[in-house]
């Protein structure tokens, strides 16, 4: 028997041992699984990914996130610098708002996708661990010299994810209930400085919270001893965050997609859109005007084998498309999947097939999330 | 009745020329919750170590190879409703296809249950 993962592979090819978390030590005393991921080992589960996954939706998971890299951007003229390196619309970010947005190349291909927050004196980011080190070098290149970019690789990320998440984490940090979705703000965590923001990965309501990585495993520990909150791995995130219908980068995004065509338009609003200005605003502002040739869209499958990432897509006999993630649902209990299919076939209850080892499974166009999200706005 | 074991994790219990073939329990506990089990044909001819069935979990799909070369005499159709079994029960009632022999000799290149035991701590 021969295990291909298919989800969790963005791993880069390391020539590197695999670098060890903070929270390392504390996963496997937990009885985590440790897998290699983005050049790290992490937990891919503990008691079970089903388990794990329903946990967190009835109640709350703490997610270790700390292999993605956190970005702190300051200096003098930051926000002007900041726009023409990314489609984002800083004039209408607030002082500890979190704004969802992309990184593109200068064809307007997606390099990462990417959370911006305004600090007091700068913008702080939260990148995808796979691609940090390329998206140092990318900003690194779209921002002037005397705009500083500093790594915070000192700090742990954590996410405290589901409906339980907020009073399970209100008992050590006093006021994060009064935060709504996509704000933040800096608390005192079991005594330790935290900058919490009420956002995550799961379509659930939830908290991401960056700390001192020395203080990980204290917070962790004080975390999961409130009866709400078990730990969970990254498993659970994957099929958590695929049926919130979030797109994973790497898999779901990459630099031969741009912005509509992954249908992360919502990124880019409306001023950005007509002024350009940023690294693949061409592309990104024709794509606009013309469409794309492809979208990518939501897939329910009937019965109960998953399409997987690279499963050809078909209307009738002819291939229209890719899946790009694919799993079993564990909250809906049939697999659901994302692809890229032609613009003509991507509308709502279309009925498509899946290629899968010489079969062809049924498949119908089903609108994004699978399951409601849930944020506390 | 014998029952041999795989490197690739497979359990084939054998009674006359007829092959009873399941993953194991310490495979079903590495994938994780089984969420469907895809299953070979009655009557498919196949050759030692080809994929005949594919389990999924949530994670991921593994290909599941025959130990022996023969031909499908039936799968376990209990596996379609119920893909749990795998789990719940990996070396009895979650097996998952039965085949008929064409070279009996295979089996001497696979191991006991206490080779294999072996096998798996030296993971």
């Amino acid at each position: 028997m021969s295990e291909y993962p298919i989800s969790d592979s963005d791993q880069e090819p390391e020539e590197l041992a695999p670098q060890l978390l903070p929270l390392n030590g504390w996963h496997r005393e937990r009885g985590g699984r440790m897998v290699e991921f983005a050049g790290y080992m992490m937990p891919v589960q503990y008691e079970g990914i089903m388990a794990e996954h329903l946990w967190t939706r009835e109640s709350a998971g703490l997610f270790d996130v700390s292999h993605m890299g956190q970005l702190y951007i300051s200096g003098e003229g930051v926000e002007p610098a900041l726009e023409a390196a990314l489609p984002i619309d800083l004039s209408t970010l607030k002082a500890g708002s979190v704004r969802y947005s992309l990184l593109l190349d200068e064809n307007g291909g997606i390099l990462d996708d990417l959370m911006v927050t305004r600090w007091e004196s700068g913008f702080y980011l939260v990148v995808n661990g796979a691609t940090k080190w390329d998206d140092i070098g990318t900003l690194r290149e779209y921002l002037p010299d005397d705009i500083t970019l500093n790594h915070l690789d000192d700090n742990a990320l954590l996410a405290l994810q589901g409906p339980k998440a907020a009073e399970a984490l209100e008992r050590h940090a006093p006021g994060v209930s009064a935060l709504t979705f996509m704000k933040g703000g800096a608390f005192k965590l079991g005594g330790v400085d935290a900058w919490i923001s009420r956002s995550g990965y799961t379509g659930e309501d939830g908290f991401e919270i960056a700390i001192p990585g020395e203080s990980a495993a204290m917070i962790a520990d004080l975390l999961c001893g409130e009866p709400e909150v078990k730990p969970i791995g990254l498993g659970a995130r994957d099929s958590l965050r695929l049926e919130a219908g979030l797109p994973l980068y790497g898999h779901d995004m990459d630099p031969e997609r741009g912005p509509v065509d992954a249908g992360l338009a919502f990124g880019i609003n409306k001023r950005r859109r007509l002024e350009g200005g940023f690294p693949g605003s061409e592309r990104v502002q024709r794509d606009f005007a013309e469409g794309t040739a492809q979208k990518r869209i939501g897939l329910k499958l009937d019965g109960r084998q998953a399409a997987r990432e690279g499963a050809k897509v078909f209307h009738g006999e002819q291939e229209v498309g890719v899946v790009t993630s694919g799993g079993f649902s564990p909250s809906l209990q049939h697999p659901i999947a994302m692809a890229y299919v032609d613009a003509a076939v991507a509308a709502d209850g279309t009925a498509l097939s899946i290629e899968l080892r010489g079969k062809k499974l049924d498949a119908t166009v089903a609108a994004m999330p699978f399951v409601p999200n849930r944020y506390h706005r | 009745m014998t029952r041999y074991f795989s490197q690739e994790h497979e359990w084939i219990e054998i009674e006359g020329d007829l092959g009873t073939v399941g993953i194991t329990d310490y495979a079903q506990g590495q994938l994780g919750d089984i969420t469907f089990v895809d299953l070979p044909e009655a009557g498919a001819t196949f050759g030692k170590g080809d994929s005949v069935a594919v389990v999924d979990s949530v994670k991921a799909a593994s290909d599941v190879y025959t130990p022996v070369s023969g031909t499908i005499a039936e799968a376990n159709g209990a596996l379609t409703d119920e893909p749990e079994l795998v789990n719940t029960q990996a070396e009895t009632g979650g097996w998952l296809f039965r085949v008929t022999l064409s070279d009996a000799s295979e089996l001497e290149a696979l191991m006991d249950e206490s080779a294999y035991k072996q096998y798996v701590e030296s993971l």
